[in-house]
């Protein structure tokens, strides 16, 4: 017999399984996180782990007996109340399982396959070919803002910084080598010498020479510094310039009534991605939800989604709400901006020469990417108002870009478009 | 002298690896030298749960060739497990010499020393002696094999790519139950020095052979070279039918290359190494049941486990052994610890204390006394079907309340054929039998032509019995990996294997 311990043994000998299961999974995956997105919160959207996939791709076929059909024997154990030659009604629907029991333990997990995905994972697999526009990684590069980091110590410095521990350890060093008499030493001494005056035939020359010693002591300790400005240290920093790693997204969405449920919808799912799509690369992502209809408020995302307004609709509106917010709170130097504006392409005439203004004008300049996605129930032929417009924007901006969506299948290779690793060019 | 003077080995769950050794050598005292068990040299490994985990994704073993087939198990068995809705295995033994048993970290003392009782004396004996696994299993071979066979994977996927090494692996697990060759032919012992010098020949061979200016003319060489000779084409249609569908594809698809057929041949041996397993499920965990009942008992009438600790096996025993009524929500099948470990009690109780019954049953064993060597025999010499048929008495039957139905097909109603009853218990008992036949249990499915000059089509039967026909749905995703390996066009002929009609028929291309 042998006892052998191996649970020091590489840990995850499976790990090369799993990502050749996830790999081959990734197109149900993908769907299944398509559909996971649905039912979520713009900023929930990441909680997701759980992920259950119609194993199309994963299943393991093999010749099996069909479920129904023919004629069957089976054993059960328990039986309390049947006699020979009973009959019992075959359950409703189910095709002659027998043993009820049976059909439905056999029964799970056939065709649906349920699993966790590590959140790591999970987004791999979303965004495996998206990544932000070139453009606006050229922008990240200039954008820095500097964060103190460490850098060593150094002797000079402000009170607040300096650096204790190792200030008090230069001065023992010191101390020990200049042979500074220490306290212990002093009272010592000082105790020796009252001791002796109190003999009766005191011993004179023993104390003169205890004083003069205990003169020298007290010289010493007066020219040799307890802590001594060269013993000072601080905590030095040095100033490193970091590209910035916040964003802000703007969310302007068309509330007026012609925006229907299923477009809202749509609009929101754009949004989740983007949302989504951003917290991958920025450290903080902070959402703004801007809706409109002949006037313009910043909301909370659920009225965003959620409200009904009626009044007609005025685009112009929204854009400068953002870039009253703008101005207000996130100035371009310390943020990375984004906007998606989602409307169903119908604005008052008028108003387009001014949005066009806008855009071009004053957001552009601030934002990374600013896209326009106009979404509508059938895909028609025509140009609506807002798209003929802003097509000339688009053409002159490289960072404007738009889309149309008619249907929720579109969202995700709309999105993919705007975001594919292709843009680079 | 007086067995109660015995210290107790342990009190309390902890453990150390000294303790686990005076604990294997009591056990071993005990199985081998009380029960007269014959095992192999025993091999403790002591692994950690997420170990643990990894091992149940690779069916078990200590090795095994990447596919992600594993990587979903490992998903699903650690889902379950952070579910919280399935506890581990104690431990895992593998039927290899020295034989090998993952025992975990985590466990009490109690339960290591219920492991130790339970794998390394149970199941190893029942391995080492069960004519199935004697016959069919190399245990003292199948690790190196399985080296060989990761080896020999990881080599093709560099040669190859992954994605051909996986779609070819794909077919074969999808034949997984097609490639055992259920009677036993001249046996060949695979030795995997020679494997790995047969597979450097053929590879040599190729490279020897290779030309290139062969490679520029295609057309007669490749043909020559594929036209076999009539009188091969008959001996091989001599063969016919062959149900192991993997051994027939490895010898015989046309377009299959060697190093596929190496890999055709390394599922199909992992698949026979499996069979002896598939067929006595009930065997061998009713042996390892038995015996660690035995052997905790006969420890604590020496003194040697502490009434805590058999409170505590005794409640894990009871878990083990636990029957729901086939109506109980909690209803999975019959479970194999508890059938197997009655039917042994029950045998143990035959021999001791006979009743009139049992002598009218079982007169050869009935008051026979040595109730160790009816039980070694059994396990040596039966497997489930065949020991269900043999031993299962009219006791087990009752206590168990086994009841047969019957389900015909068209018939609305399900019809009560037989119960615990004088009437029934012979009748029960055949169906039960039945039921753990794998081969009646599988489908019946042979090759029956293969047309290797012409138009090169393969055709499968099979023989439907009982009016059970395929699910359409596998079967025909199934027939696509058949396709694939053997490269050109397949059917699949449903016949009733008592009338002859044809009932159904699916055919099927490969993809291009």
């Amino acid at each position: 017999m042998n006892i052998v311990d191996r649970r020091l043994n590489p840990k995850s000998k499976s790990l090369g399984n799993r990502q050749r299961f996830v790999r081959r999974a990734k197109a149900d995956i993908r769907d299944a996180v398509k559909d996971a997105l649905k039912k979520r919160k713009v900023s929930e959207v990441e909680g997701s782990e759980k992920i259950t996939i119609r194993s199309k791709s994963v299943r393991e076929p093999s010749f099996q007996h069909s479920r129904d059909g023919g004629n069957r024997d089976f054993v059960l154990p328990g039986n309390k109340e049947y006699r020979t030659g009973d009959r019992i009604p075959k359950p409703q629907g189910g095709g002659g399982g027998g043993g009820g029991g049976k059909a439905s333990a056999d029964g799970e997990g056939q065709d649906d396959f349920v699993f966790t995905l590590s959140k790591e994972e999970f987004l791999d697999v979303f965004f495996e070919d998206l990544k932000l526009p070139n453009l606006v990684k050229t922008q990240l590069k200039d954008m820095k803002s500097p964060v103190p980091q460490r850098a060593g110590y150094t002797t000079d410095g402000p009170p607040a910084k300096m650096n204790r521990v190792r200030t008090m350890r230069r001065s023992l060093a010191r101390r020990i080598a200049l042979k500074r008499p220490k306290n212990e030493d002093v009272r010592i001494l000082e105790e020796e010498i009252a001791r002796l005056e109190a003999e009766s035939p005191k011993n004179d020359v023993l104390i003169a020479e205890l004083r003069a010693r205990l003169a020298r002591f007290t010289r010493l300790r007066q020219t040799i510094a307890y802590v001594d400005p060269m013993d000072l240290q601080y905590n030095r920093f040095d100033r490193v310039p970091r590209p910035t790693t916040q964003a802000v997204m703007f969310c302007m969405m068309d509330a007026s009534a012609s925006m229907t449920e299923p477009l809202k919808d749509l609009a929101k799912r754009f949004f989740m991605l983007l949302h989504v799509f951003l917290t991958r690369h920025y450290r903080e992502v902070d959402v703004v939800f801007i809706r409109h209809t002949s006037t313009a408020a910043e909301v909370d995302e659920e009225t965003f989604f959620k409200g009904v307004e009626t009044g007609g609709t005025v685009i112009s509106t929204a854009l400068e709400e953002m870039d009253k917010i703008l101005k207000d709170r996130y100035s371009p130097t310390d943020w990375n901006i984004y906007a998606a504006q989602a409307s169903d392409g119908d604005n008052i005439p008028d108003d387009m020469g001014r949005c066009m203004e806008f855009v071009e004008q004053h957001l552009l300049p601030a934002c990374q990417y600013f896209a326009y996605i106009e979404v509508s129930e059938r895909s028609g032929p025509g140009e609506t108002i807002v798209w003929h417009s802003y097509k000339d924007v688009a053409e002159r901006n490289s960072r404007f870009a738009m889309r149309r969506v008619t249907n929720p299948g579109e969202i995700f290779p709309v999105f993919h478009e705007l975001f594919s690793a292709k843009a680079d060019a | 002298m007086s067995e109660l003077a015995n210290k107790p080995l342990f009190d309390g769950p902890e453990w150390d690896f000294e303790l686990l050794g005076r604990t294997y050598h009591a056990i071993e005292e005990i199985g081998v030298g009380e029960m007269g068990l014959n095992i192999y040299k025993n091999q403790i490994e002591v692994i950690t749960a997420e170990q643990m985990l990894d091992a149940y994704s690779s069916i078990g073993m200590p090795l095994m060739y990447r596919h992600w087939s594993f990587g979903k198990r490992f998903a699903k068995d650690e889902m379950m497990y952070r579910k919280g809705a399935r506890s581990l295995a104690f431990e895992i033994v593998i039927n290899s010499d020295p034989c090998i048993n993952y025992i975990m970290e985590e466990n009490s003392m109690t339960m290591q020393c219920l492991v130790l009782a339970h794998a390394a004396m149970g199941h190893n004996h029942f391995f080492k002696n069960n004519y199935l696994f004697r016959q069919w299993t190399q245990a003292d071979a199948i690790l190196e094999y399985l080296a060989f066979a990761k080896r020999f994977v990881a080599d093709c996927e560099e040669r190859f790519g992954v994605a051909a090494v996986e779609a070819t692996l794909d077919a074969a697990h999808a034949l997984m139950n097609q490639g055992v060759s259920k009677t036993a032919g001249p046996r060949r012992r695979f030795d995997p020095a020679k494997e790995r010098v047969r597979e450097q020949a053929r590879r040599d061979y190729e490279l020897e052979i290779y030309n290139e200016i062969y490679r520029t003319l295609p057309a007669p060489g490749a043909k020559k070279e594929r036209d076999r000779p009539e009188e091969t084409a008959e001996q091989v249609a001599l063969r016919l039918p062959e149900e192991n569908i993997l051994y027939f594809l490895e010898k015989n698809a046309p377009k299959l290359e060697g190093w596929k057929a190496e890999l055709l041949r390394i599922v199909r041996l992992l698949s026979q190494y499996f069979y002896p397993q598939r067929q006595t499920k009930v065997m061998n965990e009713g042996c390892a049941t038995f015996c660690h009942y035995e052997i905790m008992n006969r420890l604590y009438e020496k003194g040697l486990v502490t009434e805590g600790s058999m409170l505590e096996f005794a409640h894990m025993h009871a878990a083990v052994v636990n029957q729901p009524a086939f109506s109980d929500r909690n209803y999975g099948g019959i479970n194999p610890y508890a059938l197997g470990y009655a039917m042994m009690r029950d045998i143990k109780r035959i021999c001791l204390e006979p009743t009139e019954e049992d002598k009218a049953w079982f007169p050869e064993i009935a008051g026979t006394q040595d109730y160790m060597t009816v039980l070694r025999q059994a396990w040596a010499d039966y497997r489930d079907e065949s020991f269900i048929l043999q031993y299962l008495s009219p006791q087990v039957m009752r206590d168990f309340r086994l009841f047969h139905l019957k389900d015909k097909g068209d018939n609305p109603a399900i019809r009560v054929e037989a119960i615990h009853d004088a009437s029934g218990y012979r009748q029960v008992r055949r169906t039960l039998a039945r039921q753990y036949d794998v081969s009646a249990q599988d489908p019946d499915i042979q090759v029956t032509d293969a047309d290797l000059s012409g138009s090169r089509r393969l055709v499968l039967t099979h023989f439907v019995r009982d009016g059970v026909l395929l699910d359409k749905d596998e079967c025909d995703r199934t027939l696509m990996h058949v396709a694939r390996l053997w490269g050109y066009r397949v059917r699949l002929v449903e016949v009733d294997s008592v009338t002859n009609k044809k009932l159904r028929e699916h055919e099927t291309l490969p993809l291009p």
